[in-house]
């Protein structure tokens, strides 16, 4: 073999990777900017429904969410298989915590902001009607009368 | 003296780095899926108050059961059936005496069960403000020629006093029992 010689021509040369970080830096960033992190954890299985005339929620600030929904698979054993109310991290023992969720949550907004505060309910599709209507009360009981049922943008099913 | 030649740092790995980076930013958030029907609660009333009454041609009546079936003016209707109904009830202008008297005295009136699931629910509710969305549309085609949600915030409002929304729940029955 001798020292100068040539590069072969067998063998196919190596790809650049060198603009391979900047690729998925993009990625990275845009995936960033899209989503945002997961502040609670759901200790409830929401599965919202679907509907067409949907509202996208502005201000993330104003929101606060209520979900509701049969507790998981790992928490039945405590909560049983009922529909329950999940506030913040916990699920809520009594239908009386929304009050004070709601008074606590209105209390971490400004003055200004109180009255524009959006309750999002989160509920699952298989929920019966009784515990919303529950919660709804209590809302109007707290006086956090701007409600967002929170669904999924898709064309609904008509099958009765 | 030599030129002692600054050594090129290794990029190689910056790729697995930034891939490490995507993924736990993958695993630990949610895309962005703050969307749902946005509705105004009444506010509680005093049982001192006193409600006026509205005239019974001003109602439409919509009842949702503990099957999910529902009940339009006293009939079993289907739910594509409603949002041509509301409509027709809303932009009646006394025109029919079975019908409202004006956009402004309709009232849409639902009742449903303990036992109705949330999903019909929100179907319904679904159905009733595409009723409303759809007369606003059409009204501001007809004045702006643009629809409802390209207007501006002060034809907004007057095209939202033509056809207000008024959708008035009423305390659920119990007759299915939710448990």
């Amino acid at each position: 073999m001798s020292k100068f010689k040539k590069n072969s021509t067998k063998g196919l040369p190596a790809i650049n990777t060198a603009s391979l970080p900047d690729i998925v830096f993009m990625l990275l960033f845009f995936f960033m900017v899209v989503t945002r992190i997961k502040d609670a954890e759901l200790k409830v299985k929401v599965s919202v429904p679907k509907a067409t005339e949907v509202v996208k929620l502005e201000d993330k600030s104003l929101v606060s969410f209520v979900f509701v929904g049969v507790p998981t698979e790992k928490l039945q054993e405590v909560y049983g298989t009922s529909p329950r109310i999940q506030l913040n991290d916990a699920i809520s023992k009594s239908i009386e915590e929304v009050i004070l969720f709601i008074e606590a949550e209105r209390a971490k907004l400004t003055e200004e902001n109180k009255a524009k505060m959006i309750i999002s309910l989160k509920a699952d599709k298989e929920v019966k009607m009784g515990i919303i209507t529950d919660v709804k009360q209590e809302l109007r009981s707290a006086n956090a009368l701007k409600l967002n049922y929170s669904t999924h943008q898709g064309q609904i099913e008509y099958n009765d | 003296m030599a030129k002692r030649s600054i050594p090129e740092i290794n990029a190689g790995s910056m790729a697995d780095i930034a891939f490490l980076l995507l993924i736990f930013f993958l695993v630990t958030t949610t895309i962005d899926s703050d969307k749902g029907l946005q509705i105004l609660l009444p506010q509680k009333q005093e049982k001192t108050e006193v409600t006026i009454k509205p005239k019974k041609r001003n109602v439409l009546n919509v009842l949702v059961n503990g099957n999910n079936q529902l009940l339009v003016r006293g009939q079993v209707a289907k739910l594509e059936e409603l949002t041509e109904e509301v409509k027709k009830h809303v932009s009646n202008n006394g025109f029919s005496p079975d019908y409202s008297e004006s956009p402004r005295l309709a009232i849409v009136s639902i009742k449903n069960d303990r036992g109705t699931s949330y999903e019909m629910y929100i179907k319904v509710q679904n159905e009733l403000l595409r009723a409303y969305n759809e007369l606003r549309d059409e009204k501001s085609q007809e004045l702006y020629g643009v629809n409802f949600e390209n207007l501006g915030e002060n034809a907004q409002k007057k095209v939202k006093e033509i056809y207000p929304q008024k959708i008035s729940e009423a305390e659920p029955e119990n007759v299915m029992g939710d448990k």
